[in-house]
């Protein structure tokens, strides 16, 4: 690599830190004057500067919310991750299995779940109801996305396994789960988005009922008492949430992926 | 040094009147006999379709005859497919989510040998393919020719009784493709294995081979047969003189009438 061209991949890394930075600054500030020359007022909506107040000040309560829908976020996510794979692997190994349970995981995915979550809410105990929802909206990608996998092993690597004799058993778990880690890692990735999504859903729902503790809970009740702030600031935590769930789980995609998959190498030359 | 195929004429294993029709109808194979004998160089020769893929398939065991049988007439070939074959695609087909060394391992591993008893045999294959340094490597971060290097030596790692390859080379250039042409004749003298190759290289089949098979296509199968009895061992030397010249015009000549007739 020459000097210019490394000089110049420098320059454009910094700016794609720099400019989002700057559009978010940009952005705030301009909120803040059109609340502050309007005189909006904060049951409307809050300049950036009450919401950041608000998240301090109510910082107790919202961590503690943030921390329930963490945790369904990430129950949910971990019985999608067993599920999906699970369920992937049984129908890679029993096509009838397959046949009579297929149907029904596409049922599942396409019936929209704020539609089923009230439904849950009614047989199930709260917490154990918002759980179903976050599992239900993140299961099918890595169930989707496995099962894909596991088809696409390479016929003569297959052929090799047979040569030699490997057993069914040997096929999966030296052959066949290797071949699609990278998409049963695409799938994952998806999944926990989904699953805060599925989480936040069903506390809303469930709020509407007037339970729970969540996140969207808080969101829901401060809704309900025109405290717009705290909406605000709930909603930042959210999005943060959001935020570090996919950029930890790329990570983990990165670190398995990266000595042999094309979508994690560094780019050469 | 003598060759090792003028001294034995075992049969190792036979395929007699061999068919093959796939289920789309297609007819691969018709009648298609062969004889190999242990310590051979056999080449499959012919234009593609001619079913010489389907024919090495057959005799790995990956693909069963339509008609016809495959006989392993010796009783001292080990009867467990795994140890008596190796094979070597087209594609180097390694594992890319593990290490060189761990590709090589495979075949044992595959039988329940502990890592650490095959481990001398692994770096052992490793050596004989001149990439004994490479264990830890992954097959991406080698060039086309190690990668392929490792896929033989993933196949010499059992020491099977035959090496069965399936146009090794043809995604090779032309340089790494006489290296390894060089290489594999020293290992099949060195371990006084037999091997089945398929090339549609006249020149390739011709620097290696004992005998060479020519095939006809549409059905497949065999046309003539030509004896290549130049000594081993085959060098540079070997591929600019005379000899080599005129054993490649017949056998082009061979492979011509096999296409005109193969047409008809």
């Amino acid at each position: 690599m020459n000097a210019p061209s490394a000089a110049r991949e420098r320059r454009d890394r910094t700016l794609r830190i720099a400019l989002p930075i700057v559009v978010l600054a940009l952005g705030l500030a301009i909120w803040e004057l059109v609340v502050r020359i309007e005189n909006i007022p904060p049951y409307v909506l809050p300049d950036p500067g009450l919401i950041l107040q608000t998240l301090v000040s109510d910082w107790a309560l919202l961590f503690q919310s943030l921390l329930v829908t963490l945790a369904t976020t990430f129950e949910g996510f971990l019985l999608a991750a067993i599920g999906g794979v699970g369920l992937a692997v049984l129908f890679n190994q029993s096509r009838l299995v397959e046949y009579s349970l297929y149907p029904y995981a596409v049922i599942l995915q396409v019936t929209p779940i704020v539609a089923v979550a009230p439904l849950l809410l009614i047989y199930l105990p709260q917490p154990l109801a918002v759980l179903a929802c976050a599992w239900i909206v993140a299961f099918f990608p890595v169930l989707a996305n496995t099962t894909l996998g596991l088809h696409s092993v390479d016929r003569n690597l297959a052929d090799l396994f047979t040569l030699y004799g490997a057993s069914r058993g040997q096929m999966l778990w030296n052959l066949k789960l290797p071949s699609a880690l990278p998409y049963i890692l695409g799938g994952l990735r998806i999944a926990g988005g989904l699953s805060l999504i599925g989480a936040v859903v069903a506390e809303i729902a469930a709020g509407s009922a007037g339970a729970g503790s969540g996140l969207a809970y808080r969101i829901a009740e401060s809704g309900y008492r025109l405290n717009i702030p705290r909406m605000f600031a709930a909603l930042l935590l959210l999005s943060v949430a959001g935020i570090v769930i996919f950029y930890l789980l790329s990570a983990i995609n990165y670190l398995a992926l990266r000595r042999w998959h094309e979508s994690a190498l560094e780019q050469e030359r | 040094m003598p060759s090792i195929a003028t001294h034995s004429t075992d049969s190792l294993v036979a395929l007699r009147g061999v068919g093959k029709t796939f289920p789309s109808g297609t007819l691969a194979l018709s009648g298609f006999d062969l004889n190999v004998r242990g310590g051979e160089f056999v080449s499959l020769l012919g234009p593609s379709g001619c079913g010489k893929s389907t024919a090495l398939r057959i005799v790995a065991g990956l693909s069963e005859p339509s008609e016809g049988a495959v006989e392993w007439p010796s009783p001292r070939t080990p009867a467990s497919s795994e140890s008596r074959i190796g094979f070597v695609f087209q594609e180097p087909t390694l594992m890319p989510w593990t290490s060189v060394f761990n590709n090589v391992l495979l075949p044992l591993k595959l039988k329940g040998i502990p890592t650490e008893k095959a481990r001398a045999r692994v770096v052992a294959a490793l050596d004989r393919v001149g990439l004994k340094e490479f264990g830890r490597a992954f097959p991406r971060e080698l060039s086309g020719g190690m990668r392929m290097r490792v896929s033989i030596a993933r196949a010499l790692v059992t020491e099977p009784a035959l090496l069965l390859m399936d146009e090794p080379f043809a995604a090779l250039d032309e340089i790494t493709r006489f290296k390894l042409n060089n290489d594999l004749l020293q290992v099949w003298q060195a371990l006084a294995t037999t091997v089945v190759f398929v090339t549609h290289s006249v020149f390739e089949s011709v620097y290696l081979s004992s005998r060479i098979v020519v095939m006809a296509a549409r059905p497949g199968r065999v046309f003539t047969e030509l004896k290549i009895d130049a000594p081993y061992p085959r060098d540079q030397d070997f591929r600019t003189s005379a000899e080599y010249a005129a054993f490649c015009r017949s056998t082009s000549e061979a492979l011509a009438q096999a296409m005109a007739g193969g047409a008809a």
